[in-house]
C-alpha cells in the first residue's frame, strides 16, 4: 500500500503563505506530476511530503499511517533532487549503499540491492566511479538509483531533468516513463515544463499560487481544462483568448459575441449568468481557422514561423493582448502582412466568466 | 631590439626583481637564524652573510637540557589537543550556526567574533583566576583551555562560511538517506571539509606552537612550559650574557616541525584558501 492522501494540508513559512488547502488522493501505482509556474508551491508541496519541511496544518497520510511527524526516513520515500545531490567523496556503489547502510542492512542484502538497482538503471559498469568522473545523464541515473536502492514506497522527483541539455532531456524523459511500467511504483513529479507533465503523467494536478487549479489526465486537462489558468499553461502553442460577451441563452447552449469576430452560437450553459456579461473565449491554435477578409473585423498576419511539418501563423490581437497563433499542417498559403477573418470551431472553443472558471459544456459535447 | 621587445623584457626583469625582494625581506631574518645559530660564540657579533665555519656546539648545548626536551614534548601535547578540541568544537558549532535556522544566528556569530577582538593582555588576569579555580595553573590543561578560547572564534568562523558553501540538497539527500545530523557531519560533510579544516587547523597549531604570554603567565616550572618560554629563558654562562647562540638554535630546532606541517598540508591549503572564491 503506498497511496497519498492530502487532507486540506496547509503550509505557512513565517508570513507567507504557501500552500493552501490541498487535498489530494494518489493512488498506489501512480504517476503523478505536480505542475505550475515558478512560486506555485509545487516543490514545497513536494518537500512536505518527503519531510523536508514540517506541514502548518491539516494531515497527510501515507498507505493507511498519517505521517505528519514521522522523519523522512520512516516514510518510506526515496528523492532524486534537482542538482542531483551525489555525495562526491564517494563511488555511485557506496552512494547508493549509504542508505542502507544507514538503516543497518546485512551486507549481502546491501551488495543484492545495490547490483539489482544497477541492473536496472545499467551502472554496472561505472559502480566504480566517482560522480566527477560520470556524464550529466549518468549521474541522473545514479541519484535515481540511490533514492531506489532502499525500495521506498514513493518515489519523488523534483525537477530531475532540468539540468540536462534537451536531447537528454527527451531521452531521460522515456527512462523515467518506462522505469515507472517496470516497478509500478508510487511516483510523484515535480516539473514547470507542462511537455513533461502531459507525456509522463497519469494524473497531473496543476498548481496556481498555492492552490489546486484543477487535478486530472493529460486528457481531461487538455480537453476540458477547468480554469483559465489551466488552459493557458498546458498545451504548446498556448491557447488563444478573445473577448467575449453573452449575447443570449438559446436552448441548448448560449450565444456569444465575440470582439473581431462576430456571434457565435456554442454548446456552452451559461445560465447562472446575465446577458451582457463579459467572458472569455479560448481556442486552441489548431481550432482557430483563418480566411482572407478586408475591412474592420479582419486581423493582420505578423509573423508565419515555418517548422517543417507545421506552421505558425501569428496575428495581432487587436484588443493589445498577447499575440494570436493559428496552427496547421505545412506547407501554408498564409503569410506575413495578409488580412484574415478568425472563425473558431464551435465544437472546440472553451467559455471562461470573470473569475476564470470554465462554463460548462451541454451534455451532448461531454460526451463527445 | 624593438622597443615591444625591450619593454617585454623590463616588465620580466622588473617581475623576478620584486619577487626576490619579497624572498629576501621574507626569508632574511630566519636565513639570518640559521647561520647565527651554527656560529661558535666567539663570532657571534662578526656580521657575515655566509657561515666560514660550521659549529654546531649550540644544538649540542640546547639537546642537552632535559627541560627543553621537556618543553617540546608539552609544546606537542598542548598544540595538538588544541587543534583537536578546536576542529571538533568548531566543526560541530559551525553545523549549528551555518546550517540550522535558529533566532539570533547571526548575533552569536558577532558575540563569537567579538570575543577574539580582546587583546590578551586584557583578558590575562581574568583568565588566570579562571584557571586557578579550575586548578588547572601550572598544568598543560590551562594553556589548552586558553589557546582554545582564542583559537575558537577564528576556526568557528573560517568553517561555518565553508559549512554555507556546502549544498544544501546534499544534506536533505543524507537526510532523506536516513542520515541524524550527526552522521551527515561525519560521513557527508566532513570529508568535503578536508581542506577547511586542514588550513585552520595548521593555523590554530601554529598559534598555540608560538604563544608566549599565556604560557609565561600560566606556568611555574620548567617542567611545564613550552618550548616558546624555554627558549626565553635559556640561560648563558653567567647572569650577564644571553646566549644568542643557543637561543637561535633552539627556534631553528622548533621551527622545523611547523614548516614540516605545512609541506606535507600544502596542497589541502592551497585548496582550502581559494575553495569558495570561485563557485565549482
Amino acid at each position: 500500500m503506498a497511496s497519498v492522501k492530502l487532507d486540506r494540508v496547509n503550509k505557512v513559512f513565517d508570513s507567507t503563505h504557501i500552500i493552501k488547502d490541498v487535498d489530494l488522493d494518489i493512488g498506489d501505482g501512480e504517476f503523478v506530476v505536480f505542475v505550475g509556474p515558478s512560486g506555485c508551491g509545487k516543490s514545497t508541496l513536494l518537500r512536505l511530503i518527503a519531510g523536508l519541511e514540517s506541514i502548518s496544518d491539516g494531515e497527510l497520510s501515507i498507505g493507511e499511517t498519517v505521517v505528519n511527524e514521522l522523519p523522512p526516513r520512516e516514510r518510506g520515500v526515496g528523492m532524486v533532487f534537482q542538482s542531483y545531490a551525489l555525495y562526491p567523496h564517494m563511488t555511485v556503489y557506496e552512494n547508493m549503499a549509504f542508505g542502507l547502510k544507514l538503516a543497518k542492512k546485512a551486507r549481502e542484502t546491501i551488495h543484492e540491492r545495490v547490483m539489482a538497482t544497477a541492473r536496472i538503471l545499467q551502472l554496472e559498469e561505472l559502480l566504480d566511479r566517482k560522480p566527477k568522473a560520470l556524464s550529466g545523464g549518468q549521474r541522473q541515473r545514479v541519484a535515481m538509483g540511490r533514492a531506489m536502492a532502499r525500495e521506498p514506497r514513493i518515489l519523488l522527483f523534483d525537477e530531475p531533468l532540468s539540468n540536462l541539455d534537451a536531447s537528454l532531456r527527451v531521452q531521460m524523459r522515456n527512462e523515467i516513463a518506462r522505469l515507472h511500467n517496470r516497478l509500478g511504483s508510487t511516483m510523484i513529479y515535480v516539473t514547470h515544463d507542462q511537455v513533461e507533465a502531459m507525456t509522463l503523467a497519469d494524473k497531473i494536478v496543476v498548481l496556481n499560487g498555492g492552490r489546486v487549479e484543477q487535478v486530472g489526465s493529460p486528457h481531461e486537462l487538455y480537453q476540458r481544462p477547468a480554469t483559465k489558468f489551466v488552459a493557458g499553461f498546458i498545451g504548446s502553442p498556448t491557447m488563444n483568448f478573445l473577448l467575449a460577451s453573452l449575447a443570449g441563452h438559446p436552448e441548448a447552449g448560449c450565444r456569444v459575441s465575440v470582439e473581431g469576430v462576430g456571434d457565435l452560437a456554442l454548446p456552452q450553459q451559461a445560465g447562472e449568468h446575465a446577458a451582457g456579461t463579459a467572458l472569455s473565449l479560448g481556442v486552441r491554435p489548431e481550432h482557430l481557422r483563418l480566411a482572407e477578409a478586408s475591412g474592420d473585423n479582419a486581423f493582420e498576419i505578423v509573423n508565419v514561423e515555418y517548422l517543417g511539418n507545421e506552421v505558425y501563423v501569428y496575428l495581432d490581437a487587436r484588443d493589445g493582448g498577447p499575440l494570436l497563433i493559428h496552427r496547421s499542417e505545412a506547407p501554408s498559403r498564409w503569410q506575413e502582412g495578409q488580412r484574415v477573418a478568425l472563425s473558431p470551431d464551435p465544437q472546440h472553443v472553451h467559455l471562461f466568466d470573470g473569475e476564470g472558471r470554465a462554463l460548462p459544456a451541454a451534455t451532448a459535447r461531454a460526451a463527445a | 631590439m624593438t622597443s615591444r621587445r625591450f619593454n617585454k623584457l623590463a616588465a620580466r626583469v622588473g617581475f623576478w626583481g620584486l619577487v626576490a625582494l619579497v624572498v629576501v625581506v621574507a626569508v632574511f631574518p630566519f636565513y639570518y637564524a640559521v647561520i647565527t645559530s651554527l656560529k661558535p660564540s666567539g663570532d657571534l657579533f662578526r656580521v657575515e652573510l655566509w657561515p666560514s665555519t660550521l659549529d654546531l656546539a649550540n644544538y649540542v648545548q640546547v639537546f642537552t637540557q632535559r627541560s627543553f626536551i621537556q618543553a617540546i614534548f608539552n609544546s606537542i601535547l598542548v598544540a595538538t589537543s588544541v587543534v583537536f578540541i578546536a576542529l571538533l568544537l568548531g566543526i560541530t558549532a559551525s553545523y549549528a550556526l551555518g546550517r540550522v535556522r535558529f533566532r539570533g544566528r547571526s548575533t552569536v556569530l558577532l558575540v563569537i567574533l567579538g570575543v577574539s577582538m580582546f587583546p590578551q593582555v586584557a583578558v590575562l588576569s581574568g583568565l588566570f583566576e579562571v584557571i586557578r579555580a579550575l586548578n588547572l595553573y601550572n598544568n598543560p590543561g590551562g594553556l589548552i583551555l586558553s589557546y582554545t578560547i582564542f583559537t575558537l572564534p577564528f576556526t568557528v568562523w573560517v568553517l561555518t562560511t565553508f559549512m554555507r558553501q556546502l549544498p544544501m540538497e546534499l544534506e536533505e539527500a543524507a537526510i532523506m538517506d536516513g542520515a541524524t545530523p550527526w552522521i551527515t557531519i561525519t560521513k557527508v560533510f566532513l570529508p568535503l571539509m578536508w581542506p577547511a579544516m586542514a588550513t585552520t587547523g595548521l593555523l590554530a597549531f601554529i598559534a598555540a606552537w608560538n604563544e608566549f604570554l599565556f604560557a609565561l603567565t600560566f606556568t611555574l616550572t620548567d617542567s611545564q612550559r613550552t618550548v616558546p618560554v624555554a627558549i626565553a629563558l635559556l640561560s648563558g654562562g653567567s647572569a650577564y650574557e644571553l646566549p644568542w647562540g643557543p637561543i637561535m638554535a633552539a627556534s631553528v630546532i622548533v621551527t622545523v616541525p611547523l614548516v614540516v606541517l605545512v609541506i606535507i598540508f600544502q596542497r589541502r591549503i592551497v585548496s582550502g584558501l581559494t575553495a569558495g572564491a570561485v563557485k565549482g
